[in-house]
């Protein structure tokens, strides 16, 4: 008997590996793809109640084998739902010499198949679902739970992603190397995706969520391994973990959040920090520097600091000019102000904030009046500073980030 | 991110009008609901039965009476209203202007449990 967490762990590990041998011998992604989330999803009944198989790769791929054989011989699809449940355990029946021998080439696999998941054709929500069902091994209810979206929608979003695919012409196979770093940008920022959508709901209802960011960090270390010589790869794992370490201590049990400044850093996650800083050091020392590396040596220099007063802000002010200047954007100058107010004073925060007034990426934004509010607290304007605040507070969509707006609004008086 | 999408109309308006123009916007919202099932963006709709069948409560001297009819005053009452979940309120917007033939549509962003550490 093996525990139910046991065997989703082991399913999700397994799943790309099913996937990639059934579409190297069978072609059709998009019925390959549904023939492996049923065999999971009879795995998933089955190996709790009867056991793990000896063989559980060959298990999965006979199961899912067999629905692609139906698939072909036109069954109807009610018919093959019905069967998924109720699939005798074939574990006996494979006997394929050296089946498992395939292991070490299908690792390949999980690389093309997170470059396919995440084709460009296709939007960063469709990319998100798609890569956490083909390559995360998720069940449709699963990603439909994770995005608090009903699961018809979710099987609709996924389906019509296949279709996407398949009409862009995109093939199982490594995308040729002249674009392969551009891809690669995509499936990193589609691993963030992931985990931040997982990252913010880490407290209250939303449980169920934050499951994504264990999810991405895995895929992440996942990818990591794959492609040990790529900084941006190590760098965005190291951001992961960087980041995921200050879960314990940036919500209260409420749900409110607690910001940096105020967190007990004795419940940050001391392995996980250790682990990210010593993966950013050695891909800063090995690889030429990205956005991704920066952004992990910020979050390093914040999470080394024992206590908010000693964090070195000098260095995450040099962080911040070499990533506005490698990968500009409105929320690095945001993050860089506030940096700059920490080191040169709340005015020269401002003053940077101020250049992105006007700017419509930004326009009706809440969190350049939070930031600003912030900078008006510290340089002593509480009557401007509680209506930025104010302001923030109406302007965003997220319950805990109102009430701690309205909340540093109130204690301006 | 999640939106409701609310339909106001004036149920005279929408009797007086001429044969045939009723089906032909029923069979755009209908049309306009398989469009948005079929893209992943459809979440759910409420279609509102007549406002007859409106009752609204508000306390009074910390009481709750009842009254018949629904709330305001306005001619334009919500008829239905849709829960998508959308790129961008540009997207939004752009489903809602799809719904304003002898409609007002207001789109309303939902709030999100999750929050940013500030």
């Amino acid at each position: 008997m093996s525990g139910a967490a046991e065997v989703e762990g082991l399913l999700r590990e397994l799943a790309p590996r099913v996937l990639g041998v059934l579409v190297r011998r069978y072609g059709q992604f998009d019925l390959c793809e549904d023939a492996v989330q049923e065999a999971l999803l009879a795995a998933a009944v089955q190996w709790p109640a009867d056991g793990v198989p000896e063989r559980p790769w060959g298990w999965l791929v006979t199961v899912a084998s067999r629905r692609m054989t139906d698939q072909v011989r036109g069954e109807s699809a009610r018919r093959r739902r019905e069967e998924a449940v109720a699939t005798a355990s074939p574990a006996d029946e494979w006997v394929a010499p050296g089946a498992d021998a395939d292991l070490p080439a299908a690792a390949d696999d999980t690389l093309t198949l997170l470059f396919l998941c995440c084709h460009p054709a296709l939007s960063p929500p469709s990319q998100v679902a798609l890569t956490l069902r083909a390559v995360g091994g998720l069940t449709t209810a699963q990603v439909a739970r994770a995005f608090l979206v009903p699961e018809a929608t979710m099987a609709q979003r996924i389906s019509r992603a296949k279709q996407t695919i398949k009409a862009a012409g995109a093939r199982f196979a490594m995308p040729p190397p002249p674009e392969r770093a551009e891809r690669l940008r995509v499936v990193l920022q589609v691993l963030y995706l992931i985990f931040n959508e997982g990252y913010t709901a880490s407290s209250g209802p939303d449980l169920q969520r934050a499951d994504l960011t264990t999810e991405a960090i895995r895929l992440a270390r996942e990818l990591h391994r794959l492609l040990p010589g790529d900084g941006e790869v190590a760098g965005l794992l190291a951001l992961l973990l960087l980041t995921d370490a200050r879960r314990p201590a940036r919500s209260r049990p409420d749900g409110s959040l607690v910001p940096l400044a105020e967190q007990d850093r004795s419940r940050w996650d001391a392995a996980a920090i250790a682990e990210g800083v010593a993966l950013i050091s050695s891909a800063l020392a090995r690889t030429p520097v990205g956005p991704y590396q920066l952004q992990a040596a910020i979050a390093a220099v914040h999470d080394e600091a024992a206590r908010a007063a000693d964090t070195d802000w000098p260095q995450i002010l040099v962080l911040y000019e070499l990533l506005g200047r490698l990968d500009p954007s409105p929320v690095v100058t945001l993050n860089h102000a506030v940096a700059l107010a920490m080191v040169r004073g709340p005015r020269a925060g401002l003053d940077l904030l101020a250049t992105l007034d006007g700017d419509a990426r930004l326009a009706g934004h809440h969190r350049l009046d939070a930031v600003r509010a912030h900078l008006l607290e510290l340089a002593g304007d509480p009557a401007a500073a509680r209506e930025h605040y104010r302001a923030a507070a109406r302007r965003t969509t997220s319950l805990p980030e109102q009430r701690y707006l309205e909340g540093r609004a109130a204690r301006l008086g | 991110m999640k939106y409701v999408v609310l339909i106001y109309s004036n149920p005279a308006t929408w009797r007086a009008l001429p044969p045939g123009e009723a089906d032909r916007v029923v069979k755009v919202h209908n049309d306009l609901i398989d469009e948005l099932t079929a893209s992943g963006e459809f979440l759910s709709i409420y279609r509102l039965a007549d406002a007859t069948n409106a009752r609204t409560v508000a306390a009074r001297d910390g009481v709750p009476v009842v009254t018949d009819g629904p709330f305001g005053e306005s001619k334009e009452v919500l008829a239905s209203l849709w829960e998508i979940d959308v790129d961008s309120m540009d997207r939004a917007v752009e489903i809602a202007g799809a719904l304003t033939p002898h409609a007002t549509v207001e789109v309303r962003a939902l709030m999100d449990a999750a929050g940013l550490e500030m």
